[in-house]
């Protein structure tokens, strides 16, 4: 009898705590989320250099280089270049967490009764409305080149950004949480942020890589993200689509855990 | 409230706390006084949780600070030395952020955002972003985030720091407002004299990571002695200033080697002083009382410095070598 009690207090307190937890979450969220609505040229700056890309180098290698299959390089660069978009802008949103602690922001919400790990997500979850934002621009955008999408490839295309941005904000907070100043961030962001563009396949088919770059490929989680996308949008892809996502999902959980321990070692002063 | 024990921390180079003991009482404010690098804020840190120490412990209302910091941390408040909410956003969204983080329960938070936006008189301004805060309110809006769980404790680090003198003073009278009107703990940290003079029950003077002196304002000026008069005297060979020693009120007379003058150490020198002008001619009279600096500099041996190290003029002052 009293056992029972027991486990049904523990219980009691478990959901408690989890909806506790879950509000914090929420909490932290929503401060990145209004001050992501009230900074709008950070969205409009970021924006631009894929935009940039899906133009000029679509349409400049356009002219020379058609042999991708059954699509116009400009289209099939384009999920490519949407990942792009995703990949710099929540491997740069780890500089917030720089910014969070320069202004001691941070240190008030370590006082707080809240975990790292807590504070870690709700930080993660903050970067993803900007990666969506960009995206859902890019799409409307893509729709002058001819890109069309159903219902169901819109939805698949939400899930592997939420992924890919979840994924690779882990990896900008994991490295912000290490560095004291934005110089450093920019500098070693920069060494993050291109292999993970450029080896992921957005500009060019996987199929006919040499073996090496087809093995650093293969260890970049937006490789996955790419692949998957140009399942979605086109209807073409080296993996299957499932592959793929489950691919990405274990690279975001693999990520993340990296993350919470950074942010779990992290000094508070 | 608060009992430290032995509580030290080390860095690399330096220990900045040095074996710390130190009770302090329920709903007192007790000041930590102290030049810079003495170990204030480490201690407070300490106390909140955010350092931890390298030995000894501490119990904060109840809870040990190195193997209970989650229940140390619900049950205190804390205003850094740097405001730290977060200016995009406004007032009232720094508050209720917080009153998520310290699990405020929904039905009482609007209620409690309220109360402490009242408190440190905010809420005309809080729909406002922070960015538009002044200085003084920032620090305002500070104390009523450190307030919204309800805290028993709160720590006050510099709350004066880099103001200027009217919102010093009225930064003040919001502290003793405070003091009565929520019935808290309150440890503060500061070097300004005059600040922990005016605010403070018990003063704890902190150097080099240990207290020195620990009294109430006035037993500590006391201490010191009394009221110093200096007089110079019409003309010399005066018995009378023998006599003066017989008054219950003189604790010491003595002629100063340095400035030529008769210094009298008298307790109330408001009082006092008349009747001792009726038994000496004189041509020249001061008295000072003492103030907790000339505690400082007896327990120290050193002045108080007023201003930070590394602080805005410094820098100012090394650009413009460039």
């Amino acid at each position: 009898m009293e056992a029972t009690s027991t486990i049904l207090l523990n219980n009691v307190i478990n959901v408690m705590t989890f909806t506790e937890s879950l509000g914090r979450l929420y909490a932290l969220w929503l401060r990145e989320f209004k001050v992501f609505i009230r900074e709008r040229s950070r969205l409009i700056a970021s924006t631009f250099t894929p935009v940039l890309w899906l133009f000029v180098i679509g349409s400049g290698f356009g002219s020379t280089h058609p042999s991708t299959g059954v699509v116009d390089y400009q289209k099939f660069i384009f999920p490519g270049i949407v990942c792009m978009s995703v990949i710099f802008s929540s491997v740069f949103f780890g500089s917030y967490i720089i910014w969070d602690r320069k202004f001691d922001f941070l240190k008030s919400v370590m006082v707080a009764p809240v975990s790292r790990d807590i504070v870690f997500i709700g930080k993660t979850l903050g970067g993803m409305p900007n990666s969506l934002v960009q995206a859902a621009i890019l799409l409307v955008i893509g729709l002058t080149i001819g890109i069309n999408m159903d219902f169901i490839s819109l939805v698949q295309t939400v899930i592997i950004v939420l992924l890919l941005s979840f994924s690779l904000t882990s990896v900008g907070l994991t490295i912000g949480s290490y560095i004291e100043s934005l110089e450093g961030f920019q500098l070693i962001i920069s060494f993050v942020v291109f292999p993970l563009f450029f080896l992921s396949g957005a500009l060019f088919p996987l199929k006919s890589l040499p073996l090496w770059l087809l093995l650093l490929s293969a260890i970049d989680p937006a490789t996955y993200a790419v692949d998957s996308l140009r399942a979605a949008i086109l209807g073409i892809s080296s993996y299957s689509f499932s592959i793929d996502v489950v691919v990405l999902l274990v690279f975001t959980i693999i990520l993340a855990i990296f993350g919470s321990y950074s942010f779990r070692r992290m000094r508070a002063v | 409230m608060i009992a430290i024990r032995d509580l030290v921390k080390k860095y690399s180079n330096l220990t900045a706390v040095d074996g710390l003991n130190l009770d302090i009482y329920e709903s007192e404010v007790f000041g930590l006084l102290g030049s810079n690098g003495a170990g204030k804020t480490t201690t407070i840190h300490m106390l909140a949780t955010l350092l931890k120490p390298t030995s000894g412990t501490a119990i904060v209302n109840g809870y040990d600070i190195v193997t209970q910091s989650a229940k140390v941390r619900s049950s205190v408040g804390i205003v850094f030395q740097a405001p730290s909410s977060d200016d995009m956003l406004t007032g009232y969204e720094n508050l209720k952020l917080h009153s998520w983080l310290y699990n405020v329960p929904r039905q009482i938070r609007a209620k409690r955002i309220a109360e402490v936006l009242d408190l440190v008189g905010l809420t005309q301004r809080k729909d406002d972003q922070v960015k538009k805060y002044s200085g003084g309110m920032r620090r305002r809006l500070e104390i009523a985030r450190g307030l919204i769980h309800k805290p028993k404790v709160i720590f006050l680090d510099e709350p004066t720091l880099g103001l200027d003198p009217s919102s010093r003073e009225s930064m003040w009278e919001y502290i003793k407002r405070l003091v009565k009107e929520e019935k808290i703990t309150i440890i503060l940290t500061t070097h300004y004299m005059e600040e922990a003079d005016l605010l403070c029950d018990r003063i704890g003077i902190i150097d080099k990571g240990k207290i020195i002196v620990l009294d109430t304002p006035s037993r500590l000026k006391e201490m010191i002695g009394g009221d110093v008069i200096k007089v110079r005297l019409s003309h010399e060979k005066q018995p009378n200033i023998e006599l003066l020693k017989k008054f219950s009120f003189v604790h010491k007379v003595e002629q100063s080697n340095e400035d030529g003058l008769i210094h009298l150490s008298v307790e109330d020198a408001n009082r006092n002083l008349p009747i001792i002008l009726k038994y000496i001619d004189t041509e020249w009279v001061e008295y000072t009382s003492p103030t907790l600096n000339d505690v400082f500099l007896k327990s120290t041996g050193r002045n108080i410095k007023e201003e930070p190290e590394g602080g805005f003029m410094e820098k100012f002052a090394r650009y413009d070598q460039k």
